[in-house]
Order: C-alpha cells, then sequence, then structure tokens
C-alpha cells in the first residue's frame, strides 16, 4: 500500500551563497520557511517541483522535505531540516544571526 | 618540508585558473549543476546544509608559518574567521561563497597549498604520523614517502575514477599515531638487520563495515614501494563493485575475494608493472628526503624548564599532557589542544592561528604540523622555550591541558554542517568536555579516547575509540550508540556496540556514568579505561550504562 502524503515544502541551496532558502508560492526562494509554499497535494507538490528545478541558475539540488503548518506558516518537522531554517548549533552562524 | 618545483608550481597555478573558469561558466548558466558537481568536488569544494565547505589539503600534515597565516587568511577574508581541522589532517572552511573559491585557491597556491583531490573517488591527502621527524620512537621520518605518494597520485591518470575513495596512511614508528591499520592501504617503515622496508597492510577502514587492515607484504623492500603500491590499487580498481557503493571500498574486496587471493592478483600485476619503474621514482624520493632533513637542533641549559614545572603547578600539569618526548636532547613535541573545553573541537579562530603561526617562526624552526586527533603540533621545541609558549597560548585560549584526556575528543562536524550526518556531534563533545571539566575528574580518569561520529560514515573514528558514540536519525529523533573497546594504535581494534542507544538528553550522563563506573573497576590509578576494558570484558561497563535493564532482569 502506498504510503500517504504528508505535507511538503520545496528547499534548496541558493548557487553563489549558499544559503538553504525555501520555494514561495510567487516561484521565488526564501530564506524563511515561514513564506515556503505549503503543499498538501502530491501531484501538485511533484509539479511544483519540476517548476522549481527549472532556476537552475539561482540555487542547487531543490528536493521536497516535510513540513507542518504553524501559528506563522510552514515549519519542518524533522530536525535535520529544523537546523537547516537556523544554522549550526556550535555558533550563532547563519540564519540564526538574523533570527536574533 | 617539501619546496615545490616548477612543476608543481604550474600544475596548481593551471588547476587554479581551470577551476576559475568552470566557476563563471556555472554561474553564467553555461555549466548545469550535473556539469559542475564532478568538478567543484574535484577541487574539494562541497554543498552542505548551510553554505559550501572548502576543504583544503595539509599534505601529512606538515606545514610552515606562513602556511599557516594563509589559513588564518582564508578563514578571516573568506570565512567567518574560523577553520576546522580534520581526521584526515585537512582543513575544512564552512562558509565560503561560489564566486570567492578561486580567489581562495589562488591565495592557496602562494603558499604552495591545494585542495586538489580532497574529495571525489580518488586516492585523498596522504596522511602521516603527525610527529614525524621529531618522534624519539621513530624509525625513519614518514614524510619524505608520503610526498612520493602524494606526488604519485595527484592526477594519476589511471586512479582519478576509482570505485570509491583511497586513504593511504604512512607512519614510521612502531607505535601508531597515523591509524594506519584503519585505512585503505597502510604503511609502515621498518628496519631489519639495518635494512629499510615497508610494512603494507590493506583493506583497514571504519564506516558502514569497520575493518582492521590485513598484512598485505611483510616487508617490502624500499625500492619497491611505488610499482607495489600502484599494483594494489590497480588490482582494486578492476575488481571493485561499482555496483554498490556501500561494498566498493578495498576492504570489501579484500573481505570478499581474501587476503591470499589479492596478494596473488596484486603480485602478478605488480611482475608487469615493475620493469616499468625505472629507477626515477627512488631519485625523486631522494631529493624528497633531503628537504626533509631536520633542523639544526640547538643546545642549552634546560634548568629554568624544570625550575618552572616545579614552582607552577599549571605550567606542570600542561607539561605533564600536552609533552611527548623528542629524539633530540633537551627537546620537546608539543601538542597544542584545539579542544578547549566546550568549543568545538578542531576549530580554531584566524587570531589563533596566527599566534600558532608565530610559535612555530620564533621556537618551533618553523614547523607545524596538524594531527589526526584535530590538534595542532609544534614538533621541534627546546625545552627552554616552553614556559615562554604556554604563557603565549594561554592568552590565545590554547593551553588547554587536556591532550589525551576525556575532553580529547576527536568529532566529525555533524549533522550542525554535514549534508550526510544523521545527527549531531559537535554538541555532544561540547557537553561531555564541559560535563568533565566540572567535575574537575579529568585529570585523575587518565587517558581515555571518546570519538564521537554524526552517522554512519565514521569520519570521528568512533570506532576505534576506547569510548564511540555514534550519532543516528531514530524516527525523527537524535539517537547516540556507543561503542566500547576501539583502538586506533598499533593494537587496533573495532569497538563493540554496548547496547541500545541514548537520546541526546541521556547520551552525556551515560557517558559520565561509565567512565566514573570505570574508576571503580580498575585495579588502580594507572590501569587506563582500555586495559580495564580488556580485563574485565564489555559486561561491567554494560552494567553501567544500562543499570534498569539489569534490576528489571534481577
Amino acid at each position: 500500500m502506498a504510503r500517504a502524503f504528508t505535507p511538503k515544502v520545496i528547499t534548496s541551496n541558493l548557487l553563489i551563497e549558499g544559503d538553504a532558502v525555501w520555494f514561495t508560492a510567487k516561484d521565488t526562494w526564501s530564506g524563511d520557511i515561514a513564506e515556503a509554499e505549503f503543499l498538501t497535494d502530491e501531484a501538485h507538490a511533484d509539479l511544483r517541483l519540476l517548476e522549481a528545478n527549472a532556476q537552475k541558475n539561482v540555487m542547487v539540488g531543490a528536493y521536497l522535505a516535510d513540513a507542518k503548518l504553524g501559528e506563522n506558516g510552514p515549519e519542518a518537522t524533522h530536525f535535520r531540516e529544523e537546523f537547516r531554517t537556523r544554522g549550526p548549533s556550535n555558533y550563532a552562524h547563519g540564519k540564526q544571526v538574523e533570527q536574533v | 618540508m617539501y619546496k615545490y618545483n616548477d612543476f608543481d608550481e604550474k600544475f596548481v597555478r593551471e588547476r587554479v585558473a581551470q577551476f576559475r573558469g568552470q566557476v563563471e561558466r556555472r554561474i553564467d548558466g553555461s555549466l548545469t549543476e550535473d556539469e559542475f558537481k564532478p568538478l567543484r568536488l574535484m577541487n574539494g569544494l562541497y554543498l552542505q546544509l548551510h553554505a559550501y565547505m572548502l576543504r583544503v589539503a595539509v599534505p601529512y600534515g606538515t606545514l610552515n608559518s606562513k602556511q599557516m597565516d594563509m589559513l588564518a587568511h582564508l578563514a578571516e577574508t573568506y570565512d567567518k574567521g574560523y577553520g576546522h581541522f580534520t581526521t584526515r589532517q585537512n582543513i575544512q572552511y564552512n562558509w565560503p561563497e561560489l564566486r570567492d573559491v578561486p580567489d581562495m585557491l589562488s591565495d592557496l597556491a602562494d603558499v604552495e597549498m591545494h585542495a586538489i583531490q580532497t574529495s571525489g573517488n580518488t586516492i585523498r591527502n596522504v596522511t602521516a604520523d603527525h610527529f614525524a621527524g621529531a618522534a624519539a620512537d621513530e624509525v625513519a621520518d614518514p614524510r619524505p614517502v608520503a610526498e612520493l605518494l602524494r606526488q604519485w597520485s595527484t592526477d594519476h591518470p589511471e586512479f582519478q575514477f576509482l570505485p570509491r575513495k583511497f586513504k593511504l596512511a604512512v607512519t614510521g614508528a612502531a607505535a601508531d599515531r597515523a591509524v594506519i591499520k584503519a585505512h585503505d592501504i597502510g604503511i609502515r617503515i621498518l628496519e631489519r638487520d639495518g635494512v629499510r622496508g615497508y610494512e603494507v597492510l590493506v583493506g583497514g577502514g571504519l564506516g558502514r563495515t569497520p575493518m582492521i587492515g590485513k598484512v598485505l607484504h611483510d616487508f617490502l623492500p624500499e625500492a619497491d614501494l611505488l610499482p607495489f603500491i600502484e599494483a594494489t590499487v590497480s588490482v582494486w580498481n578492476r575488481l571493485g563493485r561499482r555496483d554498490n557503493k556501500y561494498k566498493a571500498r578495498i576492504k570489501i574486496t579484500v573481505h570478499e575475494h581474501g587476503i591470499d587471493e589479492i596478494r596473488r592478483l596484486v603480485d602478478e600485476r605488480f611482475a608487469e608493472i615493475r620493469p616499468t619503474f625505472n629507477g626515477v621514482d627512488q631519485d625523486i624520493l631522494r631529493t624528497i628526503e633531503a628537504q626533509f632533513a631536520a633542523p639544526e637542533f640547538k643546545s642549552a641549559n634546560t634548568d629554568g624548564f624544570e625550575a618552572a614545572r616545579l614552582a607552577n603547578p599549571a605550567f606542570r600539569s600542561w607539561t605533564d599532557t600536552n609533552l611527548t618526548a623528542h629524539r633530540a636532547d633537551g627537546y620537546a613535541i608539543v601538542s597544542i589542544s584545539i579542544k578547549k573545553h566546550g568549543d568545538t573541537p578542531g576549530d580554531a579562530t584566524a587570531d589563533q592561528m596566527r599566534v600558532m603561526a608565530d610559535l612555530a617562526r620564533k621556537y618551533g624552526h618553523d614547523e607545524l604540523r596538524i594531527s589526526h586527533e584535530q590538534n595542532v603540533i609544534l614538533p621541534h621545541v627546546h625545552k627552554s622555550n616552553l614556559m615562554d609558549i604556554y604563557q603565549i597560548l594561554r592568552v590565545a585560549g590554547l593551553a588547554t591541558a587536556n591532550i589525551g584526556l576525556v575532553s580529547d575528543i576527536i568529532a566529525c562536524p555533524g549533522m550542525d554542517y554535514c549534508a550526510l550526518a544523521t545527527a549531531r556531534s559537535i554538541p555532544i563533545a561540547q557537553q561531555i568536555a564541559t560535563r568533565f571539566d566540572e567535575l574537575k575528574l579529568e585529570h585523575d580518569i587518565g587517558e581515555l579516547k571518546i570519538k564521537i561520529s554524526g552517522c554512519i560514515n565514521a569520519c570521528g573514528h568512533h570506532h576505534v575509540g576506547h569510548i564511540g558514540i555514534l550519532g543516528l536519525d531514530r524516527a525523527g529523533v537524535e539517537n547516540y550508540q556507543i561503542t566500547l573497546g576501539g583502538d586506533h594504535t598499533e593494537t587496533a581494534a573495532v569497538g563493540e556496540r554496548a547496547g541500545p542507544g541514548f537520546s541526546a538528553d541521556d547520551i552525556v550522563p551515560a557517558i559520565e556514568r561509565l567512565v566514573v563506573g570505570y574508576m571503580d573497576l580498575r585495579d588502580n590509578d594507572d590501569e587506563t579505561f582500555i586495559q580495564t576494558y580488556r580485563r574485565l570484558g564489555a559486561a561491567p561497563f554494560k552494567d553501567i550504562l544500562y543499570p534498569k535493564e539489569k534490576a528489571d532482569a534481577a
């Protein structure tokens, strides 16, 4: 039996800077997962991933990541994706600098 | 120190220019990521969780002050002010931008450094004993052999697309400080009846299937080294499993075919290619050896050092843990701990790198080494200079007296940076070091190697830690397995899994329980953790780790 589709966001890294980014409903890339398009339909998610991957000169390696809907928008459900939304735990580097 | 010749200089400069063009074409869209990725990996450039990572080779861990200064410059100019020294004696920068990498490589070329073959399925940075050329127990300096292997393997046309990456390590001493038994090929320089030769081990490695290397040749004549190593890699290049990356390493090939069959095939290939090695390799080796001539050691009084030791307990403690016997009278090898309690193992700031470079220049015959244990070594220091060095290190936050102790932890970058990792390793290492610093037990515990990996690839060498910690993803939660009894030295052993893993919150208390429990189990204060483990076996340690299970079973 096929596994039920769980909600997703599309994420990748910027080509020049390498920063983790998320694909928005406006076909742009945001550094804030809360601005990502929240994808609840599998077919639509696959289509959006194709569209995201078309922006090859902007970012590298787009993929679908599990997400849930929080108060402010999509949130990561797995700790790996959560780390990508803030940066490493040993220094206040990465996105957490802006979040503070 | 090896000094680039015209060929080396031209080769590295051309490679930088090539890569600059490739980056430009990737940015303007002429190259796709699929086309670009293998090119960037050939130049040590990865894309990790939050940013790019550039891995720079420090061949056999040896560098001079100018090179260390350049590493500091890179950290400050293109990164966030620090670099991370790795178990492969490399340095990694975690935050470069793609457009800056050609400039970084160009700056490195200015000091005869590069990032070539620090990634990809090729022969990687050749590593060696970090006390090479200085250790009192050394038969011969392993670095000329390592340099010969580096020159031979760099851009070797037959070995650019191997089944998987390939790692070589060389030691010139009976005590193995280069982990040669956990490398694809480990080489130990031997002397028998006044004649030099090599013991060649093959098929060691950690990762998903940890194995201890087997003896392929017990005493290889000096002149046969390069053709024999070439024959070995060539046999594996033909037989190695390309159908499954997890089975592609030479350890699996040796396991599947048996060491006797591998030896037969290597001997066969060796017989074919030996005549093509006409002695030039030996001429090159002699030239290289001349460049690694020992510095002129001075003769000076060491009374001041002894007096300072008696007068200053903190200095005495540092000298007890961070010094190693040198082969020259009056000299010591200084291990600078890059493991200050609570800091990230292996990370040094640009300022700290400059301090270490200055120390090498002023007191250390301009030599530095990176150890596979993620520390920095001043290999040649006269004891009369040790107090000055210690005071400078203290100011720089580099005088932690913990080499070989519980907080001298090897930790891979883990999921804080690495795209392959399944859990974090850095915060666990930081917490363990901090906890034992608070307990003030570290020096009472004595020699103990804790090694942490954030995934099964084992970059943190957890399999060969006396206590190994492996971070895994268990149903979306970080979980940490403990292995016991590993050993990375000449008596190498792969640790055994102790039992179920621990959560991120429970792993540090579990390690504390284990180490404090060992102190109750040991025969006397001098019996190390690994000795106690070997005497008693795993059972009492498991009882300490899992007290509830024991009570439930009763």
